[in-house]
C-alpha cells in the first residue's frame, strides 16, 4: 500500500498541473479515508447487529407490545423499568443471580488457580493434562447441562443413589433453592475450571525462574514462594478471569433453563428459586410474550454490566496503585 | 444536482436491500418467497408447519397422500415442543413471512388466534365434506363472524389409567368397571380412594397419583366455564370450578397422595417404568406415551377406568393461511387429513381420539381394544366420555399460560410444602403479570 509514502513537500518543483493536483488528492484521500475503509466492515457489522439492536430494544422496552401483535406498540414511557424495579421476580432473580454467581466463581477460581500451580510443575504428560483441562470447555452447554441434570434427578439420578449408600435421604435437588443452586453452580464450575487454569497456567509460565530461585535461596518454602512470587505474578490475569466470570454470572442462562427442564426451566423452579435474569428476561419474552418487559430486563442487564464493569475499573485503580 | 443525489440514494438503497435479502436467503434457506408453497414443473408443493406428534408424517398418512396425488408435493416441518412452534408461530405472523401454507394450531392458542389473528388464515366454512366434526370443536376456532381458521384433528376425553398390580396390592379391586364405580360421578371420590390406598400400600416408593396439577387439570377442563367468561373476562378468582380443582389438588398435594412428579418432564417417564405411581389420569392421547415410556416389561398391568368426570385435555387444529399461493390445493389436503377415514387410521395407530361425529360412531372407532391396556375397550370407554364433556367450552386468550403457572403454584405445595394460601397467592401474582 501506499499509504506510507510521505506527501510530496508544499511548493515543490513539479508544476501544478490539474493531472498532478488530482492525484495529489486521490493520494491524501488514500491516506485519511483508507484506514476507515478498512476498519469499516467491522463497524458496519457492529451497527447492524450489536448497535441497531441495542437502541431498537430500548424503543421497544418504552412500549407495551406482545409477541403476537408486534406492530401494535403503545407507548408507555419508563412504565415498565419502574414496573421491573417494583416487581419482586426482578430483585429476586437479581439475587440469585448473584448467589449463584458467587458460589459458581469462588470455587472456580481457586480451583483453577491449584490446578495451574500443579500442571506448572514439570510432570510426565504434561500436555495431555493441559488437553483434559480444556475439555469441559469445549463441551457444549446443552450437553453438560443435561448430564448433569440426569445426575441430578430425584427418584433415579446418580449423585442420590450415592448419597444413599452413606443414609444420606433422597435429596430434591430441583426444589430446594440452595441444592438446586449448588447443582447449577456445579455445572457452571465443571465447564469454566479447566479454561481458567489454562489462563493462569499461562501467565504463570511467563514469570521469570530467577524469581523462584532468590525466593528459595532466601529460605522461602513452597506455599510461601506460591502466595509471595506466583499471585503477585499473575494478579492481571487474575483480575481478567474475575472480569470475565462475573459477565458469565450474569448473562447466567443456559445451565439453569436446562436444569428446569421444561416450563420450571423457564421461570427458574415453582417458586423462582433458581431464576437468573438471563431466566426472567425469557419467561417475560418468551412465556408471556410480553415484548415490552422482556426488551426492559434485558436493558437493565446491560445496565448492570456497566455498573460492574465501571467498580471494576475503579477497583483495578485501586489494586495498582497499592502496588 | 437533486435528482443525482436521489439515484444515488436509491442504489445505495437498492444494494443494501440486495445484501440485505441475500442475507435473509442464505440465513433462511430460501423461504423468504412466501410460504415455500407454490407451483413448480407442474407439481404442486405444500408445506406444512406441525408440532409434537400429530402423526401425519409419523403414520405415512402425508405418503399415502402424494402417492394419490402424484402431482403434489408436501414438505413438513415438526417441532418437538409445542411452545416453541408457537412462539415461533407467532414471530411469522407478525413478521409476515416464514408462515407455512398448512399450520397447525393446539387449543390453547387457538382462542388467542381466533382473537388476534383470524384475517392470516383462510375461512375454512365453506370446505366441502366438513361437516362431521364435533359441533363443539370446530366452535373453538370460529370467530364471532362465523368464519372458521382450522379444521379438527383430535380431541382429549379423559379415563383414568391405572395399575392393576399395584392396586391390588393395596387391597382394592382390580376390575375396571368396578375401579370406575368406586370414584363414579365426583373426584372428590378419587382422592378417597387414594387415601384409602395409602393406608393400605406397604411399598412407601409408590404413591397413588403422578401429579397434582394433573388432576387440577382434569377438574377445571370439565366445566364449561374455565379460567374466562364468555366476555373474555378472567374468572379464575372467583370461579368455584377453579376453586374446588385447587382445593382437591392441593389436598391430594399435602396429603402424600402425588409422587410429585411433573408430566411430560424427564422425571415422569423413569416413574413410569419403574411404577412409582398407581394411577394417573390419562387423556386418549396419553395411551401411546405411557405404552412407549412404562415399555414392555409393565405390559398388561395397566388398566383404563372412566373417569369420574368428564373433560376434554387437549386437541388441535389445522388451518389454512392467507399468505399461501397454494390455498385450494392446502385446503383440499387439510380436509382429507381431517376427514374421518384418516382419523380413524391415526386413532388405531396412535390413540389419537377422533374430532369428527362420524369417526366416532365408526366401529373401527367403537370396538377398538388395547392390548397393553389389559385389552381394554379404548374404544368405547373413550367415546363415552366424549360424549360427556361440555358442548359449549369457553377459551381464553391465555389458558395455556395460565395452566402452566397453576400447575406451577401446585409445585410449591407439593414439593417445597409452601402453604396452599400463599401459593394462591403467588399463582395470582404470576397470572396477573402473565396476561398484563
Amino acid at each position: 500500500m501506499a499509504t506510507s509514502t510521505p506527501l510530496p513537500p508544499p511548493g515543490a518543483t513539479a508544476p501544478p498541473g490539474r493531472r498532478a493536483r488530482r492525484s495529489t488528492l486521490l493520494h491524501r484521500l488514500d491516506l485519511r479515508a483508507a484506514p476507515y475503509a478498512f476498519i469499516a466492515p467491522f463497524f458496519v457489522v457492529f451497527a447492524a447487529f450489536s448497535f441497531y439492536p441495542l437502541i431498537y430494544t430500548c424503543w421497544i422496552s418504552l412500549h407495551h407490545v406482545e409477541l403476537s401483535t408486534l406492530n401494535l406498540m403503545e407507548w408507555v414511557g419508563f412504565d415498565n423499568y419502574t414496573a421491573l424495579w417494583n416487581d419482586d421476580r426482578f430483585w429476586n432473580a437479581l439475587r440469585n443471580t448473584f448467589t449463584i454467581g458467587v458460589i459458581s466463581t469462588v470455587p472456580q477460581l481457586l480451583m483453577a488457580l491449584g490446578l495451574a500451580h500443579l500442571l506448572n510443575y514439570r510432570l510426565r504428560g504434561s500436555a495431555f493434562f493441559r488437553v483434559a483441562a480444556l475439555t469441559p470447555y469445549a463441551t457444549s452447554v446443552g450437553a453438560a447441562a443435561l448430564v448433569f441434570t440426569m445426575l441430578f434427578e430425584r427418584d433415579f439420578g446418580m449423585i442420590n443413589w450415592f448419597l444413599s449408600l452413606f443414609g444420606v435421604d433422597h435429596i430434591d435437588w430441583e426444589s430446594n433453592k440452595w441444592a438446586a443452586q449448588s447443582a447449577i453452580s456445579s455445572i457452571v464450575i465443571w465447564r469454566w475450571t479447566g479454561y481458567n487454569a489454562l489462563l493462569y497456567l499461562a501467565a504463570m509460565q511467563a514469570i521469570p525462574l530467577e524469581r523462584y530461585e532468590a525466593a528459595a535461596i532466601d529460605g522461602a518454602s513452597r506455599w510461601q514462594q506460591f502466595l509471595k512470587v506466583t499471585i503477585p505474578g499473575i494478579r492481571s490475569t487474575i483480575v481478567f478471569t474475575i472480569v470475565l466470570s462475573t459477565i458469565g454470572a450474569t448473562q447466567l442462562f443456559g445451565e439453569p433453563l436446562i436444569f428446569g427442564q421444561g416450563p420450571n426451566g423457564i421461570t427458574g423452579g415453582a417458586d423462582n428459586q433458581y431464576q437468573t435474569l438471563g431466566l426472567l428476561l425469557y419467561e417475560e419474552g418468551w412465556k408471556n410474550y410480553q415484548m415490552g418487559r422482556a426488551a426492559t430486563v434485558a436493558w437493565a442487564m446491560f445496565l448492570l454490566l456497566i455498573l460492574l464493569f465501571l467498580v471494576q475499573r475503579v477497583l483495578r485503580r485501586l489494586l495498582s496503585r497499592t502496588s | 444536482m437533486g435528482t443525482a443525489r436521489r439515484t444515488l440514494r436509491n442504489r445505495i438503497i437498492a444494494t443494501v436491500a440486495a445484501a440485505a435479502a441475500l442475507g435473509l436467503v442464505a440465513g433462511c434457506g430460501g423461504s423468504s418467497s412466501g410460504t415455500g408453497g407454490g407451483k413448480k414443473d407442474g407439481k404442486t408443493v405444500i408445506t406444512m408447519g406441525l408440532f409434537g406428534v400429530m402423526g401425519f408424517k409419523e403414520t405415512g398418512l402425508l405418503e399415502r397422500y402424494m402417492k394419490e396425488h402424484p402431482d403434489v408435493q408436501i414438505k413438513t416441518d415438526v417441532a418437538g415442543d409445542e411452545q416453541t412452534y408457537y412462539t415461533a408461530l407467532q414471530t411469522h405472523l407478525a413478521a409476515g413471512s416464514g408462515l407455512k401454507d398448512i399450520q397447525g394450531i393446539e387449543i390453547g392458542r387457538a382462542k388467542e388466534l381466533v382473537d388476534t389473528q383470524a384475517d392470516k388464515f383462510v375461512d375454512l366454512a365453506k370446505v366441502p365434506g366438513t361437516d362431521h366434526f364435533l359441533p363443539w370443536k370446530q366452535g373453538q376456532v370460529t370467530t364471532g363472524d362465523g368464519k372458521v381458521i382450522g379444521l379438527g384433528t383430535d380431541i382429549g376425553p379423559l379415563a383414568v389409567c391405572y395399575r392393576k398390580d399395584l392396586f391390588k396390592a393395596a387391597g382394592l379391586p382390580t376390575d375396571r368397571d368396578e375401579v370406575g364405580k368406586l370414584w363414579a360421578g365426583d373426584w372428590k371420590k378419587y382422592v378417597d380412594v387414594g387415601k384409602d390406598f395409602k393406608a393400605h400400600n406397604k411399598d412407601p416408593k409408590v404413591a397413588y397419583v403422578d401429579s397434582a396439577s394433573a388432576l387440577f387439570n382434569a377438574m377445571v377442563y370439565g366445566n364449561p366455564e374455565q379460567f374466562y367468561n364468555e366476555k373474555g373476562d378472567l374468572i379464575y378468582k372467583t370461579s368455584p370450578a377453579v376453586r374446588a380443582a385447587w382445593n382437591l389438588s392441593t389436598q391430594a398435594a399435602t396429603t402424600g397422595l402425588t409422587a410429585k412428579l411433573r408430566q411430560f418432564q424427564p422425571g415422569w417417564d423413569p416413574g413410569l417404568a419403574n411404577s412409582t405411581f398407581a394411577t394417573t389420569v390419562c387423556p386418549a392421547w396419553m395411551l401411546a406415551h405411557i405404552t412407549e415410556k412404562a415399555g414392555p416389561a409393565n405390559s398388561g398391568k395397566w388398566d383404563v377406568a372412566k373417569a369420574p368426570r368428564n373433560a376434554n385435555w387437549g386437541g388441535s387444529f389445522l388451518g389454512v393461511t392467507e399468505a399461501s399461493p397454494v390455498k385450494e390445493e392446502a385446503k383440499k389436503l387439510v380436509a382429507w387429513l381431517t376427514a374421518p377415514a384418516q382419523q380413524e387410521f391415526l386413532f388405531k395407530k396412535l390413540g389419537n381420539f377422533p374430532s369428527s361425529q362420524k369417526a366416532l360412531a365408526s366401529p373401527a372407532v367403537q370396538d377398538a381394544t388395547s392390548d397393553y391396556f389389559s385389552g381394554a375397550p379404548i374404544g368405547r370407554i373413550f367415546s363415552e366420555a366424549a360424549r360427556q364433556i361440555p358442548d359449549h367450552q369457553v377459551l381464553g386468550r391465555k389458558d395455556g399460560t395460565i395452566k402452566d403457572i397453576f400447575g406451577q403454584g401446585l409445585q410449591q405445595v407439593e414439593s417445597q410444602h409452601t402453604a396452599p394460601d400463599k401459593a394462591w397467592a403467588d399463582t395470582d401474582e404470576r397470572i396477573q403479570k402473565a396476561v398484563g
